[in-house]
């Protein structure tokens, strides 16, 4: 039986690219952690970060708070892990996190060893997967065939405990990982230390948001202790306390289920967990169990481009047209569709026009249930095409008529509201989200790639 | 009558992944809670946001007091029907819902 090593994790904050409490860090340097992790992406944005491989945030955002935690390592000499790099955790973004982590150390005069964890997966070898009868869909997944693996730009698997255990095994400075669950990067150490399982996993989705699961939740930084019964969770900013309530409501943020949490190799059951108050700023959790699994999935994600989209906005403010907005809307919406249709020779089913009317039914469609009396109504008009070239011809088929359309064929020409010009903007492509399902592995590292770099 | 937006103290929707929507009711109060527990159906919370009934999951969290909803998502995150990608606006439908006072 492993001898369980107490662990001290310490979370800056939910995401690199949100910032953390500078004088909370310290303080959580001071408490000597043996490891600092962060979390650096999420689904949540969109299926566009994937689809591309880029960050969301921006560099500079990216690299200033990345130096800060760079720093704090150098003080705790403890290891640093980033979790899903560059928000969609794929090659690219990896790359990226390594060239400014690289760019760091050399201005700073840091000379480290870096464990960079990879997660993209060869689109054509999923496919092969899928007819292999190696990947399983989740509930409510969308249907696939191999076509659609082979069409992804990118495909993510997403690592747990065990692929961050190996490469801090390594004896790095930082692991920079690609695509991870969330909770991964916080709950691979303490596992590693043969800290309670269940507390191991709970502990990391409480923590995984940084102090969201406090009072005073945009103020980041967190400690959370692991021990061979439970955790313990710690705020470190001023005025941020954790109580029994902000911590056990944690587990509904996000998640479909509040009381069971899927990872590689089986699920965290927090139906028995009791939060306990130490004082009023720290809770202490005990109860959770971990259920492990005999067959060892990962999760994959993957994007693939969705049409190429060109949007335009027009105002509605005369008073009639605001009134009878809904009307005009799909008046110009048939009569440019037919016009699409003659003169691009288009196929019905082969591109969308949508008017969204921004101030009457833009967030519900026909689900809303309100109605009022708005001063004024924003048109969103949004073309999907098969091509860029063809969404752009559609919009500019559509720009005429949110111009000029009358409500009625015998008053004199109205005139709309263009913010600007031109009135098409190009989006280029649009990508959607089509996996939601898990992958079998043999050995957990046999979809993961680790490589060791010194830089500085 | 009330709606749930006066009867709770905050109603919170979210994506539970690309996939998944989710809705915390946080009633505040036990009584609150008790009156949203009965007076708010699964298959009212369905109609409201179009959502077969059968796919609407509810959690009643007694220790919290919090209602929790999850359904999948009206339209998948960022597909070109989809309206709202961190599903943010949800939980407005709900809110305006009115429950029945003395149910």
């Amino acid at each position: 039986m492993l001898q369980t090593r107490r662990t001290r994790v310490l979370v800056p904050s939910g995401a690199l690219g949100l910032n953390y409490d500078k004088p909370a860090l310290a303080r959580g340097i001071a408490a000597r952690p043996d490891l600092i992790a962060i979390d650096g992406g999420s689904t949540d944005s969109g299926p566009a970060y994937l689809g591309r491989g880029v960050s969301k945030y921006a560099r500079a955002s990216t690299k200033i708070e990345w130096r800060g935690l760079m720093e704090a390592r150098a003080e705790a000499g403890v290891p640093l892990v980033i979790g899903t790099s560059g928000t969609c955790g794929t090659d690219t973004a990896v790359d990226w996190m390594l060239d400014i982590t690289a760019e760091i150390a050399a201005e700073t005069g840091q000379r480290l060893k870096v464990a960079v964890l990879r997660s993209s997966q060869d689109p054509a070898a999923m496919a092969e997967a899928w007819q292999a009868g190696r990947i399983a869909p989740l509930p409510h997944a969308p249907p696939v065939d191999a076509e659609v693996f082979a069409s992804c730009t990118n495909i993510v698997a997403l690592a747990g405990a065990e692929q961050i255990n190996t490469a801090l095994a390594t004896g790095a400075d930082i692991v920079i990982a690609g695509r991870t669950t969330d909770t991964a990067i916080i709950a691979a150490m303490p596992l590693a230390r043969g800290c309670h399982a269940g507390a191991s996993w709970h502990g990391a989705k409480i923590g995984e948001c940084g102090a969201l699961c406090a009072s005073n939740p945009q103020s980041g930084v967190i400690l959370v202790d692991f021990d061979e019964a439970g955790f313990t969770v710690t705020p470190l900013a001023d005025g941020a306390k954790a109580s029994p309530h902000t911590v056990s409501a944690h587990m509904l943020y996000e998640n479909s289920d509040p009381f069971i949490l899927y990872e590689p190799g089986g699920h965290l059951d927090v139906t028995a967990a009791e939060y306990a108050a130490i004082d009023d700023t720290r809770v202490r959790v005990t109860g959770s169990e971990w259920v492990a699994e005999d067959r060892y999935t990962v999760k994959l994600e993957g994007a693939r481009i969705a049409g190429y989209q060109t949007v335009l906005m027009a105002l509605l403010r005369d008073p009639r047209y605001v009134e009878n907005a809904a009307r005009w809307a799909e008046d110009i919406t048939a009569k440019c569709r037919a016009k699409t249709e003659e003169r691009l020779g288009l196929a019905p089913d082969a591109f969308r026009i949508e008017l969204r009317l921004i101030g009457q039914s833009a967030s519900f469609g026909d689900l809303e249930s309100r109605t009022g009396d708005p001063v004024e109504i924003g048109v969103l008009g949004i073309v999907t095409a098969p091509t860029e070239a063809l969404s752009d011809e559609i919009g500019k088929l559509l720009n005429p008529y949110l111009l000029h359309h009358p409500l009625t064929a015998a008053e004199e020409q109205p005139t709309f509201a263009f913010p600007f010009s031109p009135a098409e903007l190009s989006r280029g492509a649009g990508f959607e989200f089509c996996l939601n399902h898990v992958l079998t592995l043999d050995d957990p590292m046999d979809a993961f790639r680790l490589e060791l770099v010194t830089v500085g | 009558m009330a709606s749930l937006g006066q009867i709770a103290e905050k109603v919170r929707s979210k994506n539970a992944g690309p996939f998944w929507l989710t809705i915390d009711v946080f009633c505040g109060t036990p009584s609150a809670y008790a009156q949203v527990c009965q007076g708010l159906s699964t298959a009212r919370v369905a109609r409201s946001l179009g959502a077969d009934p059968g796919h609407v999951k509810r959690f009643e969290i007694a220790s919290l007091n919090v209602v929790k909803f999850s359904l999948p998502r009206p339209a998948v995150q960022g597909a070109p029907e989809d309206r709202d990608m961190h599903g943010a606006s949800w939980a407005a439908l709900l809110a305006e819902l009115e429950i029945n006072a003395g149910a």
